[in-house]
C-alpha cells in the first residue's frame, strides 16, 4: 500500500531526526568532556599521542655521541630530498680511515613527516620529535644540522 | 509594575504635551527607528555569539572564550573587523544591484519588525492583517538574494541564488498553510487578537494534534525560508564557497549576515506568537497561585524567552542535521510537507467548526 509506506517513511524520518537531536542535546547538556585543547594555555601540560610526528631529530647521549654511521639510507629513502648526509673520513686509533658524518642536513621546510627515513635507518640514529611550533621569520632557519658540533659516533655502532 | 507599555505611553503623553501632534508623531517614529536599529545590533551580537557557543557545545568544543570575559566580546570584535574591512565590488559585477541587494535584505528585516508584539501593549504597528503582512513581506527577501546572486557575476553566486529562490518559493507554501491553521482557530489575522485568544492556553496545547503538526511544519519551513542548515543550499560552504554572498566583503557581507540572524529572530518571534502565546504567561487551568506567579513575570521576558527557545531549537537543527541535496529538499516540500499541511489544515478547520478545541 502506498499510503502505509508513506506514513512509515514519515515516521522513520522523524524518529531518526529525533535520535540525532537527542545525541547533540546530550552533548549540549553534558558540557564536561571537551575534545579540543586550549592550546597556548596548556603548552606545558599538553600530552601528544606517541605517534605524533613533529620533526626529525638525532638524539645524542651525555658524552655528545650519536648513533649515525653515515650510511645515507635516510637520504635514499626520503621521497623529496629533505635529508642530505655529508660524510667525512675519520682516522681511527689503528690508523685506519673510517666513514663518519660531517653534517646531516635536514630541510624542515621540505619535510612531509612521512616517517620513511626513520623506518630506513638501520641504527635508529634519527627519531621523530614531538615539537610542532616551527614557525620562524626566516626560511633559512628551517634548514637544520641534526648532529651537534664535534659529536662522535657511539662505540660499537657499525 | 515596570513594563514596556508604561514607558511607551508615558513618552507618548509627554511628547504630545510638549509638541504638536505632528511633531510628536515624527519624534516617535525616529525613536522607534533608533530602537529597532539598536535591537538589530544587539540581536546580531547576541545571536552570533549564541550560535557559536551552541555549535561548540554540541560538537564537544568550547567555543569563543578569549575576547572579553568568557568570550562575550567575541562578536563585537568580529563586527569591528568587518567594519574596517574594504567593501569590495568586483569589476564584472552589476554595481548598482550589487550594492543595493544587502540593503533590501535589511529593509525586509526592518519591515517585518513592525507588527510583532514584543510585550503587552507594546507593538510598533497594530494592523488588522498582521499575519498576511508578515507572510507577504517576508517573501521579498528572495529578491535581495536573487539580486545579489545575479549582480555578482559569479557562477557560485548565481547557483546559490537560484537554489534559494526555488527553496523559498516552495517552502513559503507550507509555512503559509501552518500559519493558516492558527488563523482558522483564532478567526483573526491580527497579532494582538491571536495573542489574546491564547489567554487560557497556548494554541500548541489548545489545538490538539493539528496545532502540533502545524508547529512542526512551521519550524521546518521557516528553517528552510531563512536558508539555515539543514536547508542552507543557498550558501552551502562545501559546494558553493558561500553561495549568493561569495563576492561580498566587509560591511555589505555583514548586512547579509545580520539579515540572516534578524530573520531567524523574526520567524521565531512569529512562531512564538502564533503557537506559544506571544507575551502570554504560561498558565495551567485552575492553579490560581501558579498562574499568579507566572503573571508576575514581565510579558517581555515571556516573549523573548519563547523566541530564544525557538531560536535555540533552530540552532539545534543546524548543528545536528546534514545538509539536504536540492532534489531531496524539493521532495521534502512537495511530497511530504505540502500534502501533510493541506490535510492538517482540513483537520484543523473541522476542529474549529465543531468547536472541539478548548
Amino acid at each position: 500500500m502506498f499510503i502505509v509506506k508513506y506514513i512509515k517513511e514519515v515516521y522513520s524520518a522523524i524518529k531518526s531526526l529525533l535520535v540525532g537531536m537527542k545525541r547533540t542535546g546530550y552533548y549540549f547538556t553534558h558540557h564536561k568532556e571537551i575534545i579540543t585543547e586550549e592550546y597556548p594555555d596548556n603548552r606545558h601540560t599538553m600530552v601528544l599521542p606517541d605517534r605524533f610526528k613533529g620533526e626529525v631529530v638525532m638524539p645524542h647521549n651525555e658524552k655528545n655521541e650519536h648513533r649515525c654511521t653515515g650510511c645515507t639510507a635516510c637520504e635514499l629513502a626520503c621521497p623529496n630530498g629533505t635529508i642530505k648526509v655529508i660524510t667525512k673520513f675519520d682516522i681511527t686509533a689503528e690508523g685506519k680511515k673510517k666513514k663518519a658524518i660531517d653534517k646531516l642536513v635536514y630541510h624542515l621546510e621540505l619535510c612531509t613527516m612521512c616517517n620513511l627515513c626513520i623506518i630506513a635507518c638501520p641504527s635508529d640514529a634519527i627519531v621523530m620529535a614531538q615539537t610542532f611550533e616551527h614557525s620562524v621569520f626566516d626560511r633559512s632557519k628551517l634548514t637544520k644540522v641534526l648532529n651537534n658540533p664535534d659529536s662522535k659516533i657511539m662505540e660499537g655502532i657499525e | 509594575m515596570w513594563s514596556f507599555s508604561n514607558i511607551s505611553s508615558s513618552i507618548h503623553h509627554w511628547l504630545n504635551e510638549s509638541f504638536s501632534p505632528t511633531w510628536a508623531m515624527i519624534i516617535e517614529m525616529v525613536i522607534a527607528g533608533v530602537c529597532i536599529i539598536g535591537l538589530f545590533a544587539t540581536l546580531g551580537l547576541v545571536l552570533v555569539l549564541m550560535e557559536r557557543r551552541v555549535a561548540a557545545w554540541m560538537q564537544i568544543r568550547l567555543g569563543p572564550n578569549r575576547v572579553g570575559p568568557k568570550g562575550l566580546l567575541q562578536s563585537a570584535a568580529d563586527t569591528l573587523k568587518l567594519l574596517v574591512k574594504e567593501g569590495l565590488t568586483p569589476n564584472g559585477a552589476d554595481k548598482f544591484l550589487f550594492n543595493f541587494a544587502p540593503f533590501i535584505a535589511m529593509m525586509v528585516a526592518m519591515l517585518l519588525m513592525a507588527p510583532i508584539a514584543f510585550a503587552k501593549d507594546f507593538q510598533l504597528w497594530d494592523l488588522n492583517i498582521g499575519v498576511l503582512y508578515i507572510s507577504a513581506v517576508s517573501s521579498i527577501m528572495v529578491i535581495s538574494i536573487l539580486m545579489a546572486g545575479w549582480a555578482s557575476n559569479n557562477k557560485y553566486s548565481l547557483m546559490g541564488a537560484m537554489r534559494s529562490g526555488a527553496q523559498i518559493v516552495s517552502y513559503e507554501l507550507s509555512a503559509g498553510f501552518s500559519i493558516l491553521t492558527i488563523v482558522v482557530f483564532t478567526g483573526s489575522l491580527n497579532f494582538n487578537e491571536i495573542i489574546l485568544s491564547q489567554t487560557n492556553g497556548w494554541w500548541i496545547f489548545k489545538g490538539h494534534l493539528p496545532a502540533i503538526i502545524s508547529f512542526v511544519i512551521f519550524i521546518i519551513a521557516v528553517t528552510a525560508e531563512t536558508n539555515r542548515a539543514p536547508f542552507d543550499l543557498a550558501e552551502a560552504e562545501s559546494e558553493l564557497t558561500a553561495g549568493f554572498h561569495t563576492e561580498y566583503s566587509g560591511m555589505k557581507f555583514a548586512l547579509f549576515f545580520l539579515a540572516e540572524y534578524i530573520n531567524v529572530f523574526i520567524v521565531c518571534a512569529i512562531g512564538a506568537t502564533l503557537f506559544l502565546g506571544g507575551w502570554m504567561p504560561f498558565q495551567i487551568g485552575n492553579w490560581q497561585a501558579f498562574n499568579h506567579a507566572m503573571d508576575y513575570i514581565p510579558s517581555s521576558i515571556w516573549f523573548f524567552g519563547k523566541t530564544f527557545f525557538l531560536i535555540f531549537l533552530i540552532m539545534w537543527f543546524r548543528w545536528t542535521f546534514p545538509r539536504l541535496r536540492i532534489d531531496q529538499l524539493l521532495n521534502l516540500e512537495w511530497k511530504y510537507l505540502l500534502p501533510i499541511s493541506m490535510l492538517n489544515l482540513l483537520l484543523a478547520t473541522a476542529l474549529a467548526i465543531l468547536g472541539w478545541h478548548f
